[in-house]
């Protein structure tokens, strides 16, 4: 059964978006195959690897585990938005790149994500165990995640020097 | 890439519209989805319409209830905001602690209580694609009319796998259900029943609306114990909620009163009896960690519905439950 797709209104990265949907697309299909918004990648596309985090008013979450009628009225930050948001390269990403932090990338978008959301709740320099437990829902399968750490640790120093 | 079957979404305000939209045939309650959109995406069901609760306000309530002496807990609130109120970690710290051990911090953002509760049970035969499955010819639980678990058996047993249940029947926790035709509370350990297909006594048009808690009435000690291959992500494989009423705020006093339930056994959590031997007796002396430990062993008996043999995670569910007990002692 197919339903008749509904039109979803919600704002991705900042802008104001209007997209017919099916109510059975999840928020990565839409992101990705009608937003061309690619930079959210589909992994295993069942909740254990977290490579679609994205933030629903800012809280991280699993696109491919989001219906996209679900985020109407919210707002959707994607790894396109974090970048854009800084205005071309957010620190983060700047210490994942002085760091070493992505090899293949293709979880690095996820894991920007989910460490963006823990950098501005909690605003202040992070310790390694706690990016531990805020990534804790990321996989990443090449890089060992020490450098992962280092560069989110270091990201947050940067941030919150004055 | 793992596609939805199309479905109908309905996103009502209320629990009564909730109750209104469920009672159609081929309804189904979605909360976070993070159960039932991968069980979905594998194939194992085909609603034609999903309720959504996301919309229902009620549903995201936790509160004290001083006259009923409970916590209530609404079935929406999300596994982050239990692990973290701070209502639940000063009355109920083995829930907080059970809660924010369920899979990752991403799903926990997602995943509500209510969710928890009605997780649907889980076997390494079942949760796959209908692809995966169609090598063996399905089982039971899907396509297929044989189980592989127990070769011959007529009924599933899948696993309760759900992290929150065991803490919430060792608390006495009860749930409110709702539907078009008036509400009802049961308590948890009467919730579940011994059918991996049908594991709930819940009626498909009943919504759980909210977990009552008991709030503890003198000094106690709870744990909650999980043991899965990663620390993060994965779902138990063994899993133990253990409370002990105490005659004094100290873990040298006399147990007076003692519980404990397991899970990811088969399709309903069991809780251990024959425990008498240990009332009376200080939760410090390592005899109680031991005799409760055998109890364990002796009546829980893990299928291997689950990764991870049989018989390692039944002598795992002793040394577990010994630890967790230490790990109480420890922490005075
Ligand atoms: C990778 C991964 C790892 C996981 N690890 C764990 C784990 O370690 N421990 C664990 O316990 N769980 C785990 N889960 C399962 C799941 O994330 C949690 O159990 C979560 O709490 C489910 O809640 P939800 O709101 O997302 O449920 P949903 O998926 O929305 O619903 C689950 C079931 O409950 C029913 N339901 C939901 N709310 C209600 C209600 N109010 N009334 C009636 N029925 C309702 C739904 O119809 C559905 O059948 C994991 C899931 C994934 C994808
Ligand atoms: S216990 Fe048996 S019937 Fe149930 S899901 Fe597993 S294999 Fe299928």
């Amino acid at each position: 059964m197919t339903a008749p797709v509904r039109l979803l209104q919600c704002t991705v990265n900042g802008r104001a978006t209007a997209v017919a949907v099916a109510p059975h697309r999840t928020l990565l299909e839409v992101l990705r195959y009608q937003l061309d918004l690619i930079g959210s990648k589909q992994g295993c596309d069942k909740g254990d690897c977290g490579a679609c985090t994205v933030q629903v008013d800012g809280v991280p979450k699993l696109a491919c585990l989001t219906l996209a009628v679900a985020v109407e009225g919210r707002e959707v930050t994607t790894v396109e938005g974090l970048g854009e948001r800084a205005g071309g390269c957010h620190p983060l990403q700047d210490a994942f790149d002085r760091h070493d932090a992505a090899q293949c990338g293709f979880c690095t978008p996820g894991i920007l994500m989910a460490a963006d959301a823990l950098l501005r709740r909690v605003q202040r320099p992070v310790t390694p165990d706690e990016v531990r437990a805020a990534l804790a829902g990321n996989l990443c399968r090449c890089t060992g995640y020490t450098k992962i750490i280092d560069a989110v640790v270091d990201a947050s120093r940067r941030l919150s020097q004055p | 890439m793992l596609r939805l079957p199309g479905f109908e979404v309905a996103t009502p305000r209320t629990i009564d519209e909730a109750a209104t939209l469920l009672a159609r045939p081929g309804a189904r309650v979605v909360a976070g989805g993070t159960d039932l959109l991968p069980n979905l995406k594998h194939r194992l069901e085909q609603p034609s319409l999903l309720v959504s609760l996301a919309a229902v306000r009620e549903l995201g309530e936790v509160v004290v209830d001083a006259r009923a002496g409970v916590l209530r807990i609404g079935a929406g609130v999300t596994l982050t905001a239990v692990s973290e109120h701070p209502l639940v970690r000063e009355h109920l710290p083995s829930l907080a602690d059970a809660a924010g051990r369920v899979a990752s911090p991403l799903i926990r953002n997602m995943g509500t209580l209510g969710g928890n509760v009605n997780l649907d049970t889980r076997c390494r035969y079942v949760n796959q694609t209908a692809f995966w499955r169609s090598a063996i010819g399905g089982c039971l639980k899907s396509e297929g009319n044989v189980c592989h678990v127990v070769p011959g058996g007529r009924n599933c047993v899948a696993a309760m796998s759900s992290d929150c249940v065991p803490v919430l029947i060792s608390l006495e926790a009860a749930a409110v259900l709702r539907s078009t035709a008036g509400g009802r509370e049961l308590p948890l350990a009467e919730y579940f029943q011994a059918d991996g297909r049908e594991h709930t006594v819940r009626r498909p048009d009943e919504i759980m609306a909210e977990i009552r808690v008991p709030l503890p009435t003198g000094p106690r000690r709870c744990a909650y114990s999980k043991w899965s291959v990663r620390k993060s992500i994965d779902f138990p494989l063994v899993s133990i909620a253990l409370r002990f009423d105490l005659a004094a705020d100290a873990v040298d006093a006399a147990i007076t009163a003692v519980r404990v339930v397991v899970g990811v056994l088969g399709s309903r959590p069991r809780e251990v009896t024959q425990l008498d031997a240990v009332i009376g007796q200080p939760l410090s002396d390592p005899k109680v960690a031991e005799a409760i430990a055998a109890r364990v062993h002796a009546q829980c008996k893990p299928l291997e519905n689950v990764p991870y043999e049989a018989p390692y995670r039944r002598e795992m569910l002793a040394v577990h439950t010994r630890r967790a007990i230490a790990r109480l002692v420890a922490e005075g």
